[in-house]
């Protein structure tokens, strides 16, 4: 599991906000956030058919500057980030000489010598050192502003739409990013997010977020916007098949285990490189499948992935899906064994139920066409 | 949504309507709130004996997997099917279609032991 270090839980700035709405609050790496508001499907489908507002102040921004930084860059991400223009944002892996992943990250590029990290909330002091670390010897400057920076994710096919109004602005392309204005505060606005459907994740000054997101819910009234808390975020994350740190990627799997070869596309030398190509060369024992029940039986993470009386592996993440009403999940699998339309069976209780292999994803992203 | 009066309660948030030596067993008003979105029910075997206070089935939410305990020992003698394609009812009807077995049991210093409606409102009371 993704456990912060730290003891003593930090506050979001809209802990009040959600109290007041009735969410029920939970701890999450280190950090009280709203798991539900109303409940969970109905957040899923709100996000599907509509807009939903999520609170993600607790993720870290780390901003990297300074001559050398694309050296930085180059040696630690496993993706291509040469190609990445400015306004631009990629997603990438950052991995250990292992090539097992230290965190997955968002890279924004703001101008030559000067990008974001968009990192996980357990992870942001691991990633602040390690990119310290490998800084050694380069003029870099390193920041860490996550206690600066507050993030509100607008996710849906009315997001546009949303945005679009509360900022007076046209709203930034898919992967792209821009400065604009909402309620007259200077965010930044990527159109980017983790739900399947188009979306935007807002970045704010942290003392002004709570104006930013009253001004969000008051525009998005008419459009039928809710605040949606981290249940619902995680379902629609496993339904598109998107990887959550401490579930399907972590310092013990590599991308091509995790099925994310497509993220170590670097022509460039980077940490990890040596066995990440092998492993693309010659593949692995195991490897991350997705899986559907064939019952109506819900998976759920550690549960026992058995083939003829044969335990093959491990569920990662596991729910049921709103969307596709049945139990859904990705395991950690004998390579053999994960190939599309394979049976499996999940032990659940004791008692072994049957599942199938699918093609990833499950969701496909949905580009704003509204249900 | 009130408490039965005529029910019994464990401190786990199940209830039993008793009538003779048969009760129907599900669970109560808090817990499917606390739950939310009930989406599977696994109900017990018919014929199969139950202790007081282990699990007799499992409900889960989207998010949980919980437990339902037994409030009395004894043999389920019915088990609500419905549950198996309507899951919902839990949350629904809580108290009357959301019922999920029934129990034969002999043991009546059981049943006493459990708690009013009186004293489970109470307890929540503390809550």
């Amino acid at each position: 599991m993704c456990n912060a270090a730290d003891s003593g839980m930090k506050n979001t700035p809209l802990l009040e906000t959600h109290k007041k709405l009735g969410a029920r609050i939970v701890g999450f790496a280190g950090w009280n956030m709203p798991a539900q508001y109303t409940n969970i499907i109905d957040e899923h489908i709100t996000t599907r058919t509509k807009v939903g507002l999520f609170d993600i102040c607790h993720m870290g921004e780390i901003i990297a500057s300074g001559k050398d930084v694309r050296k930085l860059i180059r040696k630690v991400m496993t993706r291509d980030m040469e190609s990445l223009e400015e306004n631009r944002a990629k997603y990438s892996l950052m991995c250990n000489e292992k090539g097992n992943v230290v965190d997955d990250v968002f890279l924004y590029r703001f101008a030559s010598n000067k990008y974001m990290m968009v990192v996980n909330a357990c992870n942001t002091k691991k990633d602040f050192e390690w990119l310290k670390l490998n800084s050694k010897g380069l003029e870099v400057d390193i920041n860490d502003v996550s206690d600066k920076t507050g993030k509100l994710d607008v996710q849906g096919p009315l997001s546009k739409a949303v945005i679009e109004k509360a900022s007076g602005d046209n709203a930034p392309e898919r992967f792209c990013h821009k400065e604009t204005n909402i309620e007259g505060v200077q965010v930044i606005i990527s159109g980017t997010g983790y739900t399947g459907e188009q979306g935007y994740e807002v970045y704010t000054p942290w003392e002004d977020t709570e104006k930013v997101w009253n001004s969000i819910i008051k525009i998005g009234r008419d459009y039928g916007i809710k605040p949606i808390g981290l249940g619902a975020r995680d379902t629609l994350r496993l339904e598109s098949c998107y990887s959550l740190y401490g579930h399907e990627i972590n310092e013990n799997t590599t991308p091509v285990e995790a099925g994310l070869s497509w993220t170590a596309d670097s022509k460039y030398e980077y940490i990890g490189k040596p066995v990440i190509s092998k492993q693309k060369e010659f593949g692995t024992e195991m490897k991350l499948a997705a899986f559907e029940m064939t019952d109506n039986s819900i998976p759920r993470e550690k549960y026992e992935v058995v083939c003829e009386n044969e335990a093959i592996g491990k569920v990662v993440s596991g729910t049921y899906s709103p969307t596709f009403k049945k139990g859904i999940g990705i395991a950690m699998i004998k390579r053999i064994h994960a190939k599309v339309d394979s049976a499996i069976s999940i032990n659940i209780r004791n008692t072994v139920h049957r599942a199938k292999i699918v093609k990833r994803p499950f969701y496909h992203y949905n580009g704003g066409n509204v249900k | 949504m009130k408490n039965p009066e005529n029910f019994k309660y464990t401190k786990e948030h199940e209830w039993i309507s008793a009538d003779g030596s048969v009760g129907i067993v599900g669970i109560t008003d808090f817990a499917q709130h606390a739950l939310t979105d009930v989406v599977f029910v696994e109900l017990p075997q018919k014929g199969k004996n139950l202790i007081q206070l282990k699990t007799a089935a499992v409900i889960e939410s989207v998010k949980s997997v919980s437990d339902v305990y037994s409030p009395v020992s004894g043999e389920v003698i019915e088990v609500n099917e419905k549950l198996l394609s309507n899951p919902e009812l839990i949350n629904k009807d809580p108290y009357g279609t959301g019922w999920i077995f029934k129990i034969r049991f002999e043991n009546k210093d059981e049943l006493n032991a459990l708690m009013s409606s009186e004293e489970y409102t109470e307890m929540m009371k503390e809550h």
